[in-house]
C-alpha cells in the first residue's frame, strides 16, 4: 500500500513513520470478532440453504421460523403463503431465506455489530489511534450505508419475531406427539433462545430512543422515563446480549438440527 | 522507591521532528507528567509539553503514551512493565507546534460553529424551574474537560484530514446532543443541522471516542446514537413524515 | 523589532480568562467595548475549574430565612472583621443574580424538588447556600462564560460579519507589563508561549483577572498558572496590594508522591479515625494539646480510641484539634526533623477501619488518590503537610468598579483582588466573588473608558519592554529557572509558611533579597518556541515580589487571624483589625505600610449582635457603632 499523504503522514502533524505506536495486542480484539463472525456467516448460510433438518416436533429451529414456504408437515405456524413460490424455476426454495433476512437486517443495521465489522472487516479503523488503510472516508452520509438508518423498522420486524419464536418455545412444552405439560431439554433451549433476543432487542438503542430516549422533558412523561432507565440499563450490556443472542440461536438451531436426526437425545424432564 | 525509567519522548516542530531515548528517575505512584517535568527541569530545559491543574479536572496534558491518546497527568507510571520504555508523543490528529504541544484550534473553530444555548423568548433570571432527572442527561456532556482525546482519536479526521471541514467531531456531538436534550433551548433545528452542516452521518460508532474518554462520559451510547436515533426521527422517518403531512393538512400544526 | 511588532488596538484588554476575566469580557462587551482577553493557557483552562464545592449565592431555595444579610455577616465573621464591608455588602447582595443569569447562559446547576437551583449546606454558612453541579461547580462556571462568549461572537458574527469583531481571546499568550503614558494606563506588552512572538495591546482600560499565587509555594493546590501575575503586574505598574499575608493553607495536602502533591486531604480523614504519626513512628498529636484544651481533648491512646465508640465517656482524639493547632503540631515536628523525607508526617486511616468502610465512609478520597497516584488509603498511610490553597490578599481597588487605587484604568477582579475576603474566604464565596466583582470591573472599565481618551504608547516604551522580554536569552552564566524556583518555593514553605515566627520572616526576607540579585541574572537555554524555561523566567520575577510582599506584611502584623497564624503573636488583636497591609514596589523592593480599613457603615455594624462585636473591636469603635 502507498504510503497516505493524508490522515497521521499529513503536512504539519508529528513526523511519525508508524501507522501506531500501540505496544498492547490491539489486533486481539477485531481478529476475534472477525473469526467468530465469519464462523457464524458459514454455519448460517450452510443451514439456510441446507432446507433439512429444521424441525423435530415439537421443536423448531429459529432459521426456519416462522415456516412460509414449502415446510415440513407440523412445522408451520402461520400456514403457508409462499408454498408454490419459485424464481427461475427453484421450487424448492429453502423456507429460511424468506425470514433470514429480518434478523440479518435488524443484526447489520444495530448499532453495536457496526461498530463490530466496521473495526474487524473494514478495518475503519481497526483499533483507536490505529491508522485506517483507506484513503478516502464518508461514514454512513450516502448509499449504501445511509441505510443504516433504517434500524428501526427491523428492530419493529424484529419484535414480530420475538413473539413466533417465544410461541414456539411455548409449543415445545409438548412431546412429540403434541400433548401438552411436558418438557425437554429442547424446550431450554428454545427458551433460552428467546430470552436472550428479547433481551437484545430491549437492550437496542433504538428502542431506548423510542420508549423515551426521545423526550426533551422526562419530568413529564414518568412512566416512559422508567421504562428508560430500565432499558438504558440493559443497553450498557448490549453488546453481551448482542454475542449471547448471536450464539444462543445458532446453538438452538444447532440443538434441533441434532434432534432432528438423534430424536433420542432431547431428553424429557416430565 | 526510586528506579529508572526509559523514556521516548517525540522532539521537534511541524518541519520535521524524532523520538529520543532518555533515561530518567520516577517514584512509586508518579505519573508520566511527573516524569516529564524531571527531564524538562534536568536534561530539557526547553521541552514543551501543555498541562494545567494536573489533577484529571482541566484536559490540558493531552499526548499519546505509547500510542494511546490519554491525559498525562493520569496515567500512572506504576501501570507500565518496570523494563518497559514510555514512547510519548504529541496528538497524531492535529498539527505540532513542538515537542509534545499540537494546535488544537481546529477544536475552537467548531465549538464556534455550533449554535450557541437560546433561552425563551421572555423568560427572566431566576424564573426557570428544572427537574434533577430533565437536567441530568445534558449534565454529563457537560462535565467534558475540553481534552480533546477524542477528537484526536476519532479515525474521521485523524485518518482523513480533508473531512476536517465538514466533521465537528465528538466532542461537539455532545455538545450539540447536551442543547438538544436542554430542558430550556428552544432552537429546534439542531438534529436537521447535526446531520446536514456538523458531519453527525460521518461518525460510524465505532467507539474510539467513548474508550479514551478520562471523564468517562458515553460520547456514543448517550449523545453521538441518541442524535442519530433522533435524525432519523427528523430525516429518514416516512410514517413520522406522513403524519406531519398529515396533521398539516388538517391543520393540526 | 519594533517595525514588524505585531499591534493591536482595544478597548479593554482582559488579563486572564478565568471566571472572572471571562464575567469581566461579557460584561465590557455588553457594554459596547472591544475586547480582547489574554490567557495564559487555552481558552477554558483557567484554575477555576478546580473549584468542586459551588458558589455562595443567598438565594434562599433551600432555607427561605436566608438573605444577603446573613449572607453578609458570615463573610464578615469568616474573614474576621478584616474584610473591605463594602465589598462583602456588594457580594452578599449581588451574588443570587450573578447565579441566576448564568442559567439564562446554559448552565445547569443541581436542582431541587420544586426545580429550583439545588444549595448546599458549607463550612462557615448558616443556611445551606452553595449553587452547586456535583463537584465540578467551577467546570460549568467557566463553560457556561466560555459558551457565552462563543454566543456574543457567534452574533457579533451576524450582526458585523466578523466572529471577533469585538471580543477576541488570545490563548496562550503571557503579559509581561501593563504600559502606561501620562500616569495613565495605556495598555500591555507580552509574548505569545507558542512561538515567542511579541504583541503590544494599546487600551484605555486594563481587567487583571489573573487568580492566585499558589506557586510560590513548594506544596499548593494551584496549577502552574498561579503565579500571581496579576498581583506583580498591579505593583510593576504602581499599584498596591492589601494584605499579603493572608493565606489560606490546609493543614494536611498531600506532599508525596507528586502526583497528587498538594491536593486537600478532608478533615473528615481524621474525622472517620486517622491517626497522625511521624517517621519515629509517635502518634505525636497528644504532645500539642494546649491547656485550654485539656479537658475536651484524650492525653492517651486508649482514650483517645474509644473515643470513636464511646463519645459521651471518653474525650475526642488530639487529630480532631482546630486546624491551626493541627498545622501547628504538624510544622513543629517536620521542623524537629522528625518529619518524613519529604517534609510531611504519616496520615493512617488504614490502620483503624476495613477497606470496606473506608470506600463506603471516604469514597471520593479513596478513589481520587488510587486512580492519581496508586495510593490506596485502605492499606498504606498518606504523606500530609500543610498545603497552600488561596490567597486573600491581592490588588486595592475601589469595591464599585473593581479599579485598581492609584492606577488611573487598571482594575482586578477575583483571587488577585484583596479586600473582599479579609483575613479568610468562606468556602464558595470564591466563586460568587469572580461572578459578582468580574462583572463589576467589566461596567467600572466600561464607564472608564467612556469618560476617558486613550494615549497611544510611545515607541520608547515599547522599545523598553521589547528589551525585557529578550532579557533571559543576552544574559550568560546565570542560573537554571527550574533550579531557583524550586530555592524560593523552600524559602516560602519553611520560612513564610503555615505558622510564621518574627526569626523565621526575617530570614525569609534576607533569602528573598539574595534571590532578587540571583533571579535578575536568570539564564534560559533554547528558543522561544514554546520554550517552558522562559516562560518560568517571567512567572518567577513574579513569584518574588509575590513572597517579599508576603514575608513583609507577615513580619508587621503582630497577631494571629484568619490565614495568618504568628507563633509569637497567637492571640486576635482588635488595634490590628483597623488596619490593612498595603504593599507597593519603589523599583526595588516592596514596601509595606499601614492604612486604615475602612469602617462598617451603621447599617451594617446594627446587622450584628454588639456581643459578637465586642470580640473583635475595641471599646471605642463599639461605641462609636459604625461610622456617619
Amino acid at each position: 500500500m502507498a504510503k497516505s499523504e493524508t490522515g497521521v503522514f499529513s503536512a504539519g502533524r508529528a513526523e511519525i513513520a508508524e501507522r501506531t505506536l500501540r505496544t498492547d495486542k490491539w489486533w486481539l480484539q477485531p481478529l476475534t470478532i472477525f473469526s467468530v463472525l465469519v464462523a457464524f456467516i458459514i454455519y448460517a448460510t450452510f443451514r439456510a440453504f441446507e432446507n433439512a433438518h429444521y424441525y423435530a416436533s415439537p421443536l423448531i429451529s429459529p432459521f426456519y421460523s416462522p415456516c412460509l414456504g414449502k415446510c415440513v408437515p407440523g412445522s408451520s405456524l402461520l400456514g403457508s403463503p409462499f408454498l408454490n413460490f419459485h424464481i427461475f424455476g427453484f421450487a424448492t426454495f429453502s423456507p429460511a431465506l424468506f425470514i433470514l433476512i429480518f434478523p440479518l437486517g435488524f443484526r447489520m443495521t444495530c448499532y453495536y455489530y457496526r461498530k463490530s465489522y466496521y473495526r474487524s472487516f473494514w478495518m475503519s479503523p481497526p483499533a483507536c489511534a490505529v491508522a485506517e488503510p483507506h484513503s478516502k472516508y464518508t461514514g454512513e452520509t450516502r448509499a449504501p450505508l445511509i441505510l443504516q438508518n433504517s434500524h428501526r423498522y427491523f428492530f419493529y420486524i424484529g419484535l414480530i419475531f420475538n413473539v413466533l419464536l417465544t410461541i414456539d418455545a411455548i409449543l415445545a412444552f409438548r412431546n412429540g406427539d403434541g400433548q401438552w405439560g411436558h418438557m425437554s431439554i429442547g424446550t431450554v433451549v428454545l427458551l433460552a433462545n428467546a430470552t436472550f433476543l428479547w433481551l437484545y432487542s430491549a437492550s437496542c438503542h433504538t428502542c431506548r430512543h423510542t420508549i423515551g430516549g426521545r423526550l426533551r422533558n422526562f419530568s413529564a412523561h414518568p412512566i416512559r422515563y422508567k421504562a428508560w432507565t430500565i432499558v438504558s440499563a440493559l443497553n450498557h450490556k448490549h453488546q453481551n446480549f448482542a454475542w449471547i443472542s448471536l450464539l444462543g440461536v445458532a446453538f438452538a438451531d444447532f440443538y434441533v438440527r441434532l434432534v432432528s436426526m438423534h430424536p433420542g437425545l432431547n431428553h424429557y424432564f416430565f | 522507591m526510586a528506579r529508572t525509567l526509559k523514556l521516548r519522548i517525540w522532539r521537534g516542530n511541524a518541519e520535521s521532528g524524532a523520538l529520543q531515548d532518555v533515561t530518567v528517575n520516577a517514584n512509586d505512584g508518579e505519573v508520566v507528567l511527573d516524569v516529564i517535568h524531571r527531564v524538562q527541569a534536568e536534561q530539557m530545559n526547553d521541552l514543551a509539553v501543555r498541562w494545567n491543574c494536573k489533577a484529571g479536572k482541566c484536559g490540558s496534558c493531552s499526548m499519546e503514551i505509547n500510542g494511546k491518546p490519554r491525559l498525562a497527568c493520569m496515567t500512572q507510571v506504576g501501570s507500565f512493565e518496570p523494563e518497559e520504555t514510555i514512547t510519548v508523543t504529541p496528538l497524531r490528529a492535529f498539527p505540532v507546534i513542538k515537542d509534545l504541544v499540537t494546535d488544537v484550534s481546529f477544536n475552537y473553530k467548531k465549538a464556534m460553529e455550533v449554535p450557541a444555548f437560546e433561552p425563551p423568548v421572555g423568560m427572566k433570571p431566576g424564573e426557570p424551574r428544572m427537574q434533577q432527572i430533565d437536567v441530568e442527561r445534558s449534565q454529563e456532556f457537560r462535565k467534558c474537560i475540553e481534552c480533546f482525546l477524542c477528537q484526536d482519536t476519532c479515525h474521521v479526521i485523524r485518518d482523513h484530514e480533508e473531512n476536517k471541514k465538514s466533521f465537528a467531531g465528538p466532542r461537539f456531538f455532545i455538545r450539540i446532543a447536551e442543547l438538544d436534550m436542554h430542558p430550556l433551548d428552544i432552537l429546534r433545528n439542531r438534529k436537521k443541522t447535526a446531520q446536514e452542516e456538523h458531519g453527525l452521518g460521518m461518525c460510524n460508532i465505532t467507539k474510539c471516542c467513548t474508550e479514551v474518554c478520562p471523564e468517562h462520559i458515553r460520547i456514543t451510547d448517550n449523545a453521538i446514537i441518541p442524535m442519530k436515533e433522533r435524525v432519523v426521527d427528523e430525516k429518514y422517518d416516512p410514517l413520522r413524515w406522513l403524519g406531519s403531512v398529515i396533521r398539516k393538512r388538517e391543520g393540526i400544526l | 523589532m519594533s517595525t514588524s511588532l505585531e499591534r493591536h488596538k482595544y478597548d479593554v484588554v482582559i488579563v486572564g480568562a478565568g471566571g472572572a476575566g471571562l464575567r469581566a469580557a461579557v460584561e465590557a462587551r455588553e457594554a459596547g467595548l472591544k475586547v480582547a482577553i489574554l490567557c495564559k493557557s487555552l481558552f477554558g483552562k483557567a484554575h477555576t475549574v478546580m473549584a468542586e464545592g459551588g458558589a455562595a449565592a443567598s438565594m434562599g431555595n433551600a432555607n427561605s430565612n436566608d438573605n444577603w444579610m446573613v449572607h453578609f455577616r458570615d463573610t464578615m465573621r469568616g474573614g474576621k472583621f478584616l474584610n473591605h464591608y463594602r465589598m462583602a455588602e456588594l457580594h452578599a447582595k449581588e451574588s443570587p443574580d450573578r447565579i441566576w443569569e448564568l442559567e439564562m447562559w446554559g448552565a445547569l446547576f443541581d436542582r431541587t424538588k420544586e426545580g429550583k437551583i439545588s444549595q448546599r449546606n458549607f463550612g462557615g454558612h448558616e443556611y445551606p447556600r452553595l449553587a452547586h453541579v456535583g463537584d465540578r461547580t467551577g467546570l460549568e462556571l467557566i463553560r457556561t462564560m466560555q459558551q457565552r462568549i462563543v454566543a456574543l461572537q457567534q452574533k457579533d458574527k451576524r450582526d458585523h460579519g466578523d466572529a471577533e469583531s469585538f471580543i477576541k481571546v488570545f490563548a496562550e499568550f503571557t503579559v509581561t507589563e501593563v504600559l502606561k503614558e501620562n500616569g495613565k494606563v495605556a495598555g500591555v506588552y507580552g509574548y505569545y508561549r507558542e512561538n515567542g512572538h511579541e504583541a503590544l495591546f494599546e487600551a484605555p482600560a486594563v481587567i487583571l483577572a489573573t487568580g492566585g499565587v499558589g506557586k510560590t509555594f513548594k506544596i499548593t493546590s494551584n496549577s502552574w498558572e498561579g503565579t500571581g501575575d496579576g498581583h506583580a503586574l498591579a505593583l510593576k505598574a504602581g499599584g498596591n496590594l492589601v494584605d499579603m499575608e493572608f493565606l489560606q493553607f490546609h493543614p494536611t495536602g498531600m506532599v508525596w508522591p507528586p502526583s497528587v502533591r498538594g491536593i486537600l486531604v478532608t478533615e473528615s480523614v481524621r474525622g472517620e479515625g486517622g491517626i497522625l504519626t511521624n517517621s519515629l513512628g509517635e502518634r505525636f498529636m497528644f504532645k500539642y494539646i494546649p491547656d485550654v484544651f485539656k479537658d475536651k481533648y484524650a492525653d492517651n491512646e486508649a482514650e483517645a480510641d474509644r473515643w470513636y465508640t464511646d463519645q459521651d465517656n471518653n474525650r475526642r482524639p488530639p487529630e480532631l484539634l482546630p486546624r491551626d493547632e493541627v498545622a501547628r503540631a504538624i510544622n513543629s515536628e517536620v521542623k524537629a526533623g522528625r518529619g518524613t523525607e519529604h517534609g510531611g508526617v504519616f496520615l493512617d486511616v488504614s490502620k483503624r477501619l476495613s477497606a470496606e468502610v473506608i470506600k463506603k465512609r471516604l469514597p471520593s478520597m479513596w478513589h481520587q488518590f488510587y486512580e492519581l497516584a496508586g495510593v490506596d488509603i485502605t492499606k498504606e498511610a498518606m504523606e500530609v503537610g500543610p498545603t497552600c490553597h488561596y490567597v486573600m490578599g491581592g490588588v486595592e481597588v475601589e469595591p464599585d468598579t473593581a479599579a485598581a487605587v492609584g492606577v488611573p484604568g487598571l482594575f482586578a477582579a477575583g483571587e488577585c483582588a484583596g479586600g473582599m475576603h479579609g483575613s479568610n474566604r468562606l468556602g464558595g464565596n470564591s466563586l460568587s466573588d469572580l461572578l459578582v466583582f468580574g462583572r463589576r470591573a467589566g461596567m467600572g472599565a466600561a464607564a472608564y473608558v467612556k469618560q476617558t481618551t486613550a494615549t497611544p504608547v510611545s515607541e520608547a516604551t515599547v522599545a523598553a519592554a521589547a528589551k525585557k522580554v529578550e532579557a533571559p536569552f543576552t544574559r550568560t552564566g546565570g542560573e537554571n529557572p527550574y533550579a531557583l524556583h524550586q530555592e524560593l518555593q523552600e524559602v516560602t514553605h519553611n520560612l513564610v509558611g503555615i505558622i510564621r515566627t518574627k526569626k523565621e520572616l526575617q530570614e525569609a526576607i534576607d533569602k528573598i533579597a539574595d534571590l532578587r540579585t540571583r533571579i535578575a541574572n536568570v539564564t534560559v537555554t533554547g528558543d522561544r518556541t514554546f520554550n517552558p524555561g522562559f516562560h518560568l523566567s517571567f512567572d518567577l520575577d513574579n513569584m518574588l515580589l509575590i513572597a517579599e510582599s508576603t514575608a513583609k506584611s507577615a513580619i508587621v502584623r503582630e497577631e494571629s487571624r484568619g490565614g495568618h497564624t504568628r507563633d509569637d503573636f497567637p492571640g486576635m488583636n482588635a488595634e490590628w483589625r483597623q488596619k490593612n497591609n498595603i504593599s507597593s514596589f519603589n523599583g526595588s523592593e516592596v514596601v509595606v505600610r499601614q492604612q486604615k480599613l475602612p469602617e462598617l457603615t451603621k447599617e451594617l455594624f446594627d446587622l450584628f449582635d454588639v456581643h459578637e462585636l465586642e470580640k473583635y473591636m475595641t471599646p471605642a469603635e463599639i461605641s462609636k457603632g459604625g461610622s456617619n
